[in-house]
Parts: structure tokens; C-alpha cells; sequence
């Protein structure tokens, strides 16, 4: 047994389990409110999610009661140290993804990357935000000067007259 | 021999000036993207492929196949040279390639990885050449209840042959059939678990959910190592690539039955990397020396590379006769078929013949280009992996929030990307397998259409799935599948018999 600490298997085993039972169970509701039998023309539109909602919510059940009985020796789903260092990439791109809409994709790009280099790399702030700034401007350059694919563009983008 | 002539054809589509060139790039990119981790063939092309609605279908088949190629023939460097598998399919090339390249014989281990990986790969599109247009022949007899039929036989063989536990199979598969009907039904017109929002009326696109479930999922998992790469250094040079070539054909027995096990993989769903991990241990079995495998043996680099490139090319074969893809990235490919306007199937073969064909050459020239691409090229390709990981997944991390936006210009589509990927994180460490969630996620809608017509032929008796012997047939080949772990978990229940079966940890 190793002394390491963290959050354990079993717990997110069962956690999961019950999010798909939960799933199911919303589309069963769902499907008998708009109808899951025979229509008028045919079989209704609630048919085949209902079906399959109800598989789902069985083969979960099924890895619940699994998980339940073998909770006791499940070993570790990510340590403390694990978890901190996903949290390290995942916190800063959820914030990059909520930051897309109001800033576009260029500047969040820019900041992303330089983060990235500056915290997880050790690199210095000059270099990060030079190279942030380069992805940003070479990202533009491929998508709307050569592919023509307009991306998300923020304000900045809107003074530059794009 | 009309498959010969319109095969020829196909190679004068194949060999414009402009599909070749949409070759190199693709094989390039491919490599590339299989060298990164976070990035794999099934989301590389769900990236690239709203890029591709200006093309013409063919040449944009042809770039997005050679991806393909390129990827799987990328997984094998990282493999040798980091012990890193670059995609899934390459973990059992580590097994003995490392060690090969840790002994100083990384040139000899490359080579014999990407020959052997082109010899799978030509004996599948071989196989494709010939059977394909049989099999889609034979498909053009099928109504809806046959086209249901073989959507289940797919679908029970993810429960029947995949490793993992059966329960995770079906639980993933439902997700991916339920993600699928979410929105506008098309028949009724009526609105399916939105909940009353309006972002969800436009459904779940597979891209959007194929990008996070792949790439940002495999992002957050290396990360948990630590990322460092510390690999081996190689350069293959012509002496080296002239003696391997000359020492393989002492091999063909094994790459002959490597390729075969990777083509039956592949046209059943089972995938690449179940075959690379069968040929493997096959070929230790079946060795003299089985017990100096995983030291550094050339035979454990050809068993599983042969193997998973069959497999992959082979996974295109029910693409295109059937409409069903063999692999999540053929899943993504039959999404860019529909996008382009061509509906997948038998009658492609009669109605897209130039499509077709053309795609059928472009294979055998893209492995040709991509085995000269990698041989010349692998030192800069392992460049890449020096490169900080900080950076590397940065960028990964910013081109896939571009590929998620571009499928359908919708910002909302990026959060979900994000979504996908948390949830891909959580399923992949506890052992739900991702492929059919993506394949029912694609195929959802047509098999709901082909339920819906089924029943509505038969007034809705469900004996319509049994009514000639055809669709018995196929349909008993699913539960037969479907059953199989309920009966070998039977089997371990009853007292005296020792095959009780052991939960994965």
C-alpha cells in the first residue's frame, strides 16, 4: 500500500454510475412526456431515446451495485499531487474558454500560452508573452487571412478593424 | 476485372498535381499529430475538417485519409524513441521498440516498425480493393430492417469483444445514443431533451464531443505524470533502412498473420489498438524464443505495428460499403462524408464512383509517400517532443478550441469541448471505453431512422428483424455477441469451475 492521499476509485465509481442512471432517467422522463409509443405516424419521437434511457439506467445500476461491492478495495483515481497538477492546466483553460467570448480567441490565446510557459515551463514573462503574442498573430494569419475562417474577435480586434 | 479499370481511374484522380500535394500535407500533418500527445487521428481530423468544405469531396477525402496514415505512422516514433505511444494503438510497439532503441538499434526499430506498418497497411487496402465492391454490391439488397440489423451487430460487438466490463460498454454506447437524439427530431420535427434550453436545439455535434473526448482528455491525463520526455536519439540513414529490408522477409510468416488478425479486427469494430495487443501476444506465444519478448525483440515491433495498420485501414472497408465505420476516426470521416453532401453506403460505389475509387488509390499512394515521409524525416518529427510540454499543450489546447468553434461557428461549442474533455478524463481513468460513445454518437441518427422505417414497414411488430433469413442471421450474430459476457459471467458463477472472472482493477 502506498501512503499517498487522494481521491479514491470507488467513490468516483459510484459518483459516475449515478450521473448515468441520472441521464437515463432524464431521457425516460423526457421521451413519456413527448410520447414513446405508437403515433399517428408511426413510432413517436420518444421512442427510441425512451428505450435507450432505459438500458442505461440498467447497465449503470448494474455498475453501481459493482462498484458498490468492490469499493472497499479500490485503490487511488488521482492523488492530491496528481489532481493538483491537472487543476494546474484545468483551471486556466476553463478561464481561457469563459474568457473567449468577451476577449476572442486571439488575446485569451496569447495569455494562455504565456501563462502556460510562464508557470508550468519556468520560462520568463518576456519570452512567454512574446511567444503568446506570436501564436496569437500566426493563428490570425492562418485562419482569417488564409483560410478565410472567421474566429471569435474581441474588442481589440474591432479597434484594428477587423 | 472492372475493379482494375476503375481502380486505374481512380489513380488519375489521385495523381492530379493538386491531390498530391494534399497528400504530402496530410501525411505530414498526420505524423505530426501522432507524434503529440493530446492530439490523435479521430480529433486531428475532426479539427481539420471544417477546413475541407471548399474542396472537392475527393480531394478532401484524400487529405483527411492521409492523416490517417501519416497518425498511425507517427504513434510508432514516439513509441520507439520516448516509450511514449503516441496514440493508443502503438503502447505495445513499446514493448520491444524502446528497449531496441535503448540498445542503440532505434534505426533498425523504426524501420522495421514503418515497413511493417506499410505491408499491414497494403494487405488491408489490397483486401478493400477486391471485397469492398462485393460487399457494397450485396448492401444495395439491404432495406431498413438490414441496415438496423447490422448497426446492431456493430454495436453488440463493442459489448461481446472489448476487454473492459461489459456494463461500461453499454453504459458509454446509451450516452452516445442519447447525445445523439438530443435536439430536433428530424421525422417529427419535435424538440428531445433540451430542457427547454436553446443552446441544445442544435444538438451535439460528434466533432465538438470526438475534440474533447480525445484531446482535451489526453491533455489532463499526461499531465498527471508530470510530462517530461526524455528520449533517444536516432537517425535512420540508408544503410541501416537497405540491411533491416533485407533481413525482414525472414519475417512474412508473422507479418502475414499479423495483417490478417488487424484486417478481421478492423472490419469488426474492435480497432487498432485490440489487434496490435493480440498480434503481440500471438506472436510471443507462437515464438521459440517467446521469452526474450519485451527485451528489445524486432518481431514484437512488426506483430503489433503490422497488425494495427491493418486494422486501421481495414476500418475504412465498412465505411464505405456499409455506412458503419470500423473506428472512431472512420466514424469521423463518415462524419465528413455527410457533410460534403455524399450519403454514406452501398450506392456510393455506384453513385460516387470517382469518390470512391480515387479514395481506394489515394491509399496505396498516400502509405507509399507516408513511409518515404517518416524514414526521411523522423529525426525532425522527434524534434518536436523536445519542445517544453508547457508550450506543446498550450498550443494543442488553443487548436482545439479553434477546431471545436469551427465546426459550427458557435462559441457555446467551445464550453462544450471543455465539457466533453472533463468528462472523456473521468471515464477513460475508470475504464468506460471511449469509441462506443463515439460511434453511437455518429451512427445514432441512422439507426433511429432505420428502427423507425423498420417498424413502420411491419406496422410496428418487432418481427420485422427476423422476417427472412437474412436479417435472422445478422441479428442472431448480435446477440450471440451480446450475450457472450452474460454467459461466460454464468459460467463463473457456477460452483467447481474455476473461470470466475477477475475484475479489471
Amino acid at each position: 500500500m502506498s501512503m499517498e492521499r487522494g481521491l479514491r476509485t470507488g467513490a468516483v465509481e459510484i459518483g459516475t454510475s449515478l450521473a448515468f442512471a441520472l441521464a437515463g432517467a432524464a431521457a425516460i422522463w423526457d421521451s413519456r412526456r413527448i410520447g414513446a409509443g405508437w403515433g399517428a405516424e408511426g413510432p413517436q419521437s420518444g421512442t427510441f431515446p425512451f428505450w435507450i434511457g432505459l438500458f442505461l439506467v440498467a447497465a449503470s445500476i448494474g455498475t453501481l451495485v459493482q462498484a458498490v461491492r468492490a469499493r472497499e478495495e479500490s485503490g487511488l483515481f488521482v492523488t492530491w499531487d496528481q489532481l493538483r497538477l491537472v487543476a494546474s492546466v484545468l483551471v486556466p483553460t476553463t478561464i481561457f474558454v469563459a474568457a473567449i467570448p468577451i476577449t476572442g480567441i486571439y488575446l485569451a490565446s496569447a495569455a494562455l500560452v504565456a501563462w502556460f510557459m510562464h508557470r508550468l515551463g519556468g520560462f520568463g514573462w518576456g519570452r512567454s508573452v512574446a511567444a503568446g503574442l506570436a501564436t496569437a498573430l500566426v493563428t490570425f494569419l492562418v485562419f482569417e487571412i488564409w483560410f478565410l475562417v472567421a474566429l471569435p474577435k474581441g474588442p481589440i480586434e474591432t479597434a484594428l478593424g477587423y | 476485372m472492372e475493379e482494375f479499370g476503375l481502380l486505374m481511374q481512380g489513380f488519375a484522380v489521385a495523381l492530379e498535381p493538386q491531390n498530391m500535394l494534399l497528400m504530402l500535407v496530410g501525411v505530414v500533418l498526420g505524423v505530426l499529430i501522432g507524434v503529440l500527445p493530446g492530439l490523435g487521428g479521430a480529433n486531428g481530423i475532426a479539427i481539420l475538417l471544417p477546413l475541407t468544405f471548399a474542396m472537392p469531396p475527393v480531394s478532401a477525402i484524400i487529405m483527411l485519409s492521409c492523416i490517417y496514415w501519416g497518425a498511425l505512422f507517427g504513434g510508432a516514433i514516439t513509441s520507439i524513441l520516448f516509450n511514449i505511444p503516441g496514440e493508443p494503438w502503438s503502447v505495445a510497439t513499446t514493448f520491444d521498440g524502446y528497449p531496441m532503441a535503448q540498445q542503440g538499434k532505434a534505426a533498425e526499430a523504426l524501420t522495421a516498425a514503418f515497413t511493417s506498418s506499410f505491408v499491414g497497411a497494403f494487405v488491408a487496402i489490397v483486401m478493400i480493393t477486391f471485397i469492398a465492391p462485393v460487399i457494397a454490391g450485396f448492401a444495395l439488397r439491404f432495406g431498413p430492417p438490414e441496415f438496423f440489423a447490422v448497426m446492431f451487430l456493430s454495436f453488440a460487438s463493442f459489448v461481446g469483444m472489448s476487454k473492459g466490463p461489459a456494463l461500461k460498454t453499454v453504459c458509454a454506447m446509451m450516452l452516445g445514443f442519447l447525445l445523439a437524439a438530443v435536439g430536433m427530431d428530424t421525422v417529427t420535427g419535435q424538440l428531445r431533451m433540451t430542457f427547454g434550453s436553446t443552446e441544445m436545439i442544435r444538438g451535439f455535434d460528434f466533432l465538438v464531443a470526438v475534440i474533447g473526448l480525445f484531446g482535451i482528455s489526453e491533455i489532463l491525463c499526461s499531465i498527471e505524470d508530470g510530462l517530461r520526455f526524455k528520449g533517444q536519439r536516432a537517425k535512420i540513414d540508408l544503410k541501416v533502412v537497405l540491411r533491416v529490408w533485407a533481413s525482414l522477409p525472414r519475417h512474412w510468416l508473422l507479418a502475414m498473420r499479423s495483417a490478417l488478425i488487424g484486417c478481421w479486427m478492423g472490419i469488426t469494430p474492435a480497432g487498432a489498438t485490440p489487434a496490435s495487443f493480440m498480434s503481440y501476444g500471438v506472436a510471443r506465444r507462437m515464438s521459440k524464443n517467446g521469452a526474450s519478448f519485451g527485451k528489445g525483440r524486432i518481431e514484437g515491433v512488426i506483430a503489433p505495428e503490422t497488425a494495427a495498420h491493418a486494422a486501421g485501414t481495414s476500418a475504412l472497408l465498412p465505411m464505405l460499403t456499409l455506412g458503419v465505420p470500423g473506428s472512431p476516426t472512420a466514424a469521423v470521416l463518415l462524419g465528413g462524408l455527410i457533410m460534403w453532401g455524399l450519403q454514406p453506403g452501398p450506392m456510393l460505389f455506384t453513385e460516387q464512383k470517382d469518390f470512391v475509387w480515387g479514395l481506394i488509390a489515394s491509399m496505396y499512394l498516400g502509405n507509399i509517400a507516408g513511409l518515404l515521409v517518416v524514414l526521411v524525416a523522423v529525426p525532425w518529427f522527434a524534434a518536436i517532443l523536445r519542445v517544453p510540454f508547457s508550450i506543446i499543450a498550450a498550443i494543442i489546447l488553443v487548436v482545439c478550441a479553434i477546431g471545436a468553434f469551427t465546426v459550427s461557428n458557435a462559441e457555446f461549442d467551445i464550453t462544450l469541448m471543455l465539457i466533453f474533455g472533463v468528462i472523456g478524463y473521468v471515464l477513460k481513468k475508470l475504464d468506460y471505453p471511449l469509441a462506443p460513445l463515439v460511434l453511437a454518437l455518429v451512427l445514432g441518427d441512422r439507426t433511429e431512422e432505420a428502427f423507425r422505417q423498420s417498424l413502420l414497414i411491419s406496422e410496428g411488430s418487432l418481427g420485422v428483424f427476423f422476417s427472412n433469413w437474412l436479417v435472422s442471421t445478422i441479428m442472431a450474430a448480435g446477440f450471440a455477441l451480446l450475450l457472450w459476457p452474460l454467459i461466460s459471467w454464468l459460467r463463473g458463477l457456477l460452483p467447481g469451475l474455476p473461470a470466475r472472472r477477475v475484475r479489471p482493477a
